[in-house]
């Protein structure tokens, strides 16, 4: 019996104990009429050896293509250290911290995590983390209309430049509770979101105004002009961001004259694998005013009966297992495991290795854009700034190209044609510091070579 | 009271103060590569990370794990949360690289041995729940019951059925429960539970009605015993045109036993990091998959694997037009998903049934051993599902020690505590879940500690409730953490 230690004589014992003849009694009180028959659909059991060898093949039969996929996961380096201390029993096999005097590891972790994200992100205060970057922005959507008491029409002014999974995303979580969105145009010359999109809203009631940095795109956004926008029109300020930018980007609580409100952003570059698409985590950060409307755990540092410093999980009132129906969000776990990869990332990144990993990340998307140009005369489709990500032209649907791409082990890249069918035959690409010159030059001869075959009627 | 210097030290720094300006993890550095940030967007001060060598991290880090209880060191009877063993190889097979290298937007044809299980895991979880079609991208449970209530709402307004706009919650659920309706835009209508566990159908039979869109029930119920009246209550919520919502975090005890599906209900959410054993790392990730029957197979979140022939493929919302859309980025926990696949292939399906057997038989030794022990049952004439509830009410009245008492002082015996005071309706009550892993001699160490704790509230009932003392801290000062908020570590003046 997999994973149950129990002998025959274990079992006897116990059901004399009990005071029953067999397990099954133990069943009694369920009516007969309900109990399942064979599970035809679920497969003998296999042992370890069994299972190994078949996730082995199936991992391999997936390969580790040469990825040049950004669109919202970023592959980065992540060190040794960081999976295998996460993956230590006692942080992998505990639960959320409840009784804090047997989770201090757990506890301080998570101080030390808030204060990273709080300071990354130029806020004050930072929960214990969301599920992910997607839905951490439908929180932040839904904390805003709590947070804002002057505003009346819940309405959220989204970007076209924003992600366009969080945004569906975000109507799907926060649709519900009469939230509405707004999309907001995008400048098709330079990928930006223009300040003339915004003036239609003038005088009107707008809850929050959303600013992802850098947006869908990769493009960079003039934040503080947005953000002063939004400051002006009495709309608070949600940031979207990419954690890794951060080491180089003024951080959101810096935009504009006052800094923004909230911010959220997806984990994941910080120490999490790409995996499929999950578990990673989301951020959320904002002002001391605003901490009582956030939603998700939060550690304080307080100290115990002898006054020893020590830490807790605090402001449990806003929480569903005390608040039940008036709770700020139905949220119970954060995403424990992947917050404490990241601090564990952020620790021996540092300041410095951080930037560097950033920088680096830059530039290899500065020398794929220069090479894409030389090697197949390809062009960026905008004008504006870029961080590590870049929308280029192709002359034939990206989805083809992207077919042959794999059919030469390569991730090459986002096909934007179903979001954004007004920008015509376009690829997203991205090189973050894990590529170097030889990944690069490989991806240009690549496409080019892709590109030389005529294309199809 | 503030700390002075006399004050103890800290069992362990923060990582800031062993911060050293300029000491850096040098192996870890990228190439310095010039990168051109125009000037109005560039950061001015660093953000305040540790600068500290690797081994300093890693020893961090190590000593703070030390400071946890965990399944791997610690028997951990944490009702309601199914606590039970996180096969190691589920770990490892999980995080092959050709997995963890995945891009969850790569081309299909770079994806199909992870979506070969993913489809596999769909088709086992809809066998052993008797649900028609699964949907596995909700993130934990509170996500996979939001997914479930917003299908219920998205079925009744795709009928024109607007005045559908209450779910009825039992008072015993868990508090997900009505904060979920909540988030769904759903009035909560809270209904009371009779003396022996099962639910009040006199109270459930005046609020069905035309407004009700459904209910959300936990069978086995939150107060330990099995909900009896099912029936009766699909019957009643059917027929007043409302859905029934089974919310998983119980279904440990029946697993193999009794299908979710052959009890009518049309919606279900499965706490994978309970019933299928991934890991709870400290705090999530969970991942919360969905199953539905029939009438609400057009309205599941997205995406999902189908499989056309030989090929895997991704359903979007273009094949699944009625869907309640995206819940995650991308595929949920896609890794919790394929450590719940390892594990169910590892369990079997002979396996299942005995998951519900082993973790009923331990839950009910225990129990038998502590009433025989002189402890209180807070449903004596009830059979103890997986888990069960002590009353710690005598206790508390006669002796001054309560519930947390005892739970905390179980902590210096190197037991984690049972959950306390949930569900709210029982008074001073522990809710303890043994879980199917846990040997014959660990249960009766657990038991052999609650008699050692009994002895000493008898005789010294403040060390009782002074306790823990083992542990790097004593108890905490709660009200300070929230009134004198300390959230992030700032820097020495």
């Amino acid at each position: 019996m997999a994973f149950i230690p129990h002998t025959p004589d274990d079992v006897r014992t116990m059901l004399a104990a009990i005071g029953v003849g067999t397990i099954e009694q133990l069943f009694e009180e369920i009516p007969a009429t309900l109990r399942a028959g064979e599970l035809t659909g679920i497969p003998p059991a296999a042992s370890e050896m069994e299972i190994g060898r078949l996730m082995s093949d199936r991992a391999a039969a997936d390969g580790c293509p040469l990825n040049f996929i950004g669109a919202g996961a970023y592959e980065h380096h992540i060190p040794a250290a960081v999976w295998a201390i996460t993956t230590r029993g006692e942080i992998y096999s505990a639960y959320t911290p409840y009784q804090a005097e047997a989770s201090q590891g757990t506890l301080q972790t998570i101080y030390e995590y808030q204060t990273m994200i709080a300071s990354l992100t130029g806020m004050q205060v930072s929960n214990a983390s969301l599920y992910d970057g997607a839905s951490a922005l439908a929180e932040a959507c839904l904390m805003a209309v709590r947070a804002h008491r002057r505003s009346k029409s819940a309405r959220i002014l989204m970007p076209r430049a924003v992600n366009p999974t969080y945004r569906r995303c975000a109507s799907a979580i926060a649709g519900n509770q009469q939230l509405s969105f707004e999309e907001v145009a995008f400048d098709p010359a330079s990928g930006q979101t223009p300040l003339d999109a915004l003036r239609r809203y003038e005088g009107e009631d707008v809850t929050a105004l959303v600013i992802q940095q850098p947006n869908f795109f990769g493009v960079l956004e003039e934040v503080d002009a947005l953000a002063d926008w939004g400051q002006r029109h009495g709309a608070l300020l949600i940031a979207v961001v990419n954690p890794t930018s951060l080491a180089l980007l003024k951080p959101p609580g810096e935009w504009g004259e006052r800094g923004v409100d909230i911010v959220v952003g997806e984990g994941q570059p910080l120490g999490v694998p790409l995996a499929g698409g999950g578990p990673y985590f989301g951020f959320m950060t904002t002002r001391m005013e605003h901490v009582r409307q956030m939603p998700g755990r939060i550690v304080g540092r307080t100290v115990d009966l002898d006054g020893r410093p020590g830490y807790t999980l605090t402001l449990q009132a806003r929480e569903q297992h005390i608040r039940r129906s008036k709770a700020t969000s139905n949220i119970c776990t954060n995403q424990g495991l992947l917050m404490s990869a990241a601090t564990i990332y952020l620790s021996l990144m540092g300041p410095r290795g951080l930037e560097l990993a950033a920088s680096a990340s830059m530039a290899r998307t500065a020398e794929l854009v220069a090479a894409l140009d030389k090697a197949a005369g390809l062009r960026p489709v905008f004008s504006g700034p870029r961080f590590h990500e870049a929308l280029v032209r192709l002359d034939r649907p990206a989805c083809v190209v992207l077919d042959e791409f794999a059919r030469r082990g390569i991730a090459g890249g986002f096909d934007v044609a179903r979001d954004y069918p007004e920008l015509g035959h376009a690829l997203l690409v991205c090189a973050t510091e894990t590529k170097t010159d030889a990944d690069i030059a490989t991806y240009a001869a690549t496409i080019a070579d892709i590109l030389r075959a005529p294309r199809a009627a | 009271m503030t700390t002075s210097a006399s004050a103890p030290a800290a069992a362990e720094p923060t990582i800031f103060e062993l911060s050293r300006p300029g000491r850096t993890a040098q192996a870890q550095l990228a190439p310095e590569l010039a990168a051109h940030v125009p000037h109005a967007l560039r950061r001015r001060q660093p953000p305040l990370l540790p600068e500290v060598s690797e081994l300093q991290a890693v020893r961090h880090y190590t000593r703070l794990s030390q400071m946890n209880f965990s399944i791997d060191t610690h028997f951990y009877p944490l009702g309601s949360c199914t606590m039970k063993y996180n096969p190691r190889g589920c770990n490892q097979y999980a995080m092959l690289p050709g997995f963890l290298a995945h891009h969850p937007l790569a081309h299909e044809s770079l994806s199909q041995g992870f979506m070969a299980c993913l489809f596999e895991l769909q088709e086992m979880l809809k066998d052993v729940t008797g649900m028609r079609a699964v949907s596995l991208t909700p993130m934990a449970g509170a996500q996979g019951e939001f997914a479930g209530v917003a299908m219920i709402r998205a079925y009744h307004r795709s009928r024109g059925d607007l005045a559908r706009t209450e779910i009825i919650v039992p008072e015993a659920a868990h508090g997900t429960n009505p904060a979920t309706a909540t988030m769904c835009g759903m009035k909560v209508i809270e209904i009371p539970c009779n003396a022996e566990g099962d639910c009040d159908l006199k109270a459930l039979k005046r609020v069905v009605g035309p407004a009700t869109a459904g209910i959300m029930l936990t069978n086995p119920s939150t107060l330990g015993v099995f909900e009896r009246t099912i029936g009766a209550i699909a019957t009643l919520v059917h027929d007043a045109g409302g859905l029934l919502y089974y919310d998983g975090a119980n279904l440990n005890a029946i697993l193999g036993k009794v299908r979710p599906g052959d009890m009518r209900f049309d919606v279900i959410h499965m706490n994978l990091h309970k019933t299928f054993s991934t890991p709870h790392g400290g705090g999530g990730p969970g991942a919360g998959a969905i199953g539905v029957g029939e009438r609400l197979r057009p309205f599941i979140p997205v995406p999902v694997v189908a499989r056309d022939g030989e090929r895997y493929r991704w359903l979007d919302e273009r094949d699944v037009p009625q869907s309640i859309g995206r819940l995650s980025g991308f595929m949920g926990n896609a890794g919790v998903l394929l450590r719940a696949y390892i594990y169910m292939r590892m369990v079997g399906r002979d396996g299942m049934g005995r998951i519900g057997e082993y973790a009923t038989l331990n839950a009910n030794y225990l129990l038998a051993r502590l009433r025989q022990a002189g402890f209180d049952a807070a449903y004596p004439t009830r059979r103890a599902t997986h888990e069960f509830i002590l009353t710690m009410k005598r206790q508390a009245r006669d002796l001054g020690v309560t519930a947390m008492d005892f739970a905390k002082r179980l902590l210096d015996f190197g037991y984690h505590a049972p959950t306390t005071y949930f569900p709210l309706l029982v008074p001073e009550c522990l809710l303890i879940e043994p879980t199917e892993t846990e040997a014959l001699e660990t249960l009766d160490g657990f038991v052999d500690a609650l008699i050692a704790i009994q002895r000493e509230a008898e005789v010294d009932a403040a060390h009782v409730k002074g306790a823990p003392y083992t542990l790097p801290v004593r108890r905490l000062d709660d009200v300070r953490a929230a009134k004198q908020l300390d959230l992030t570590w700032k820097p020495p003046a």
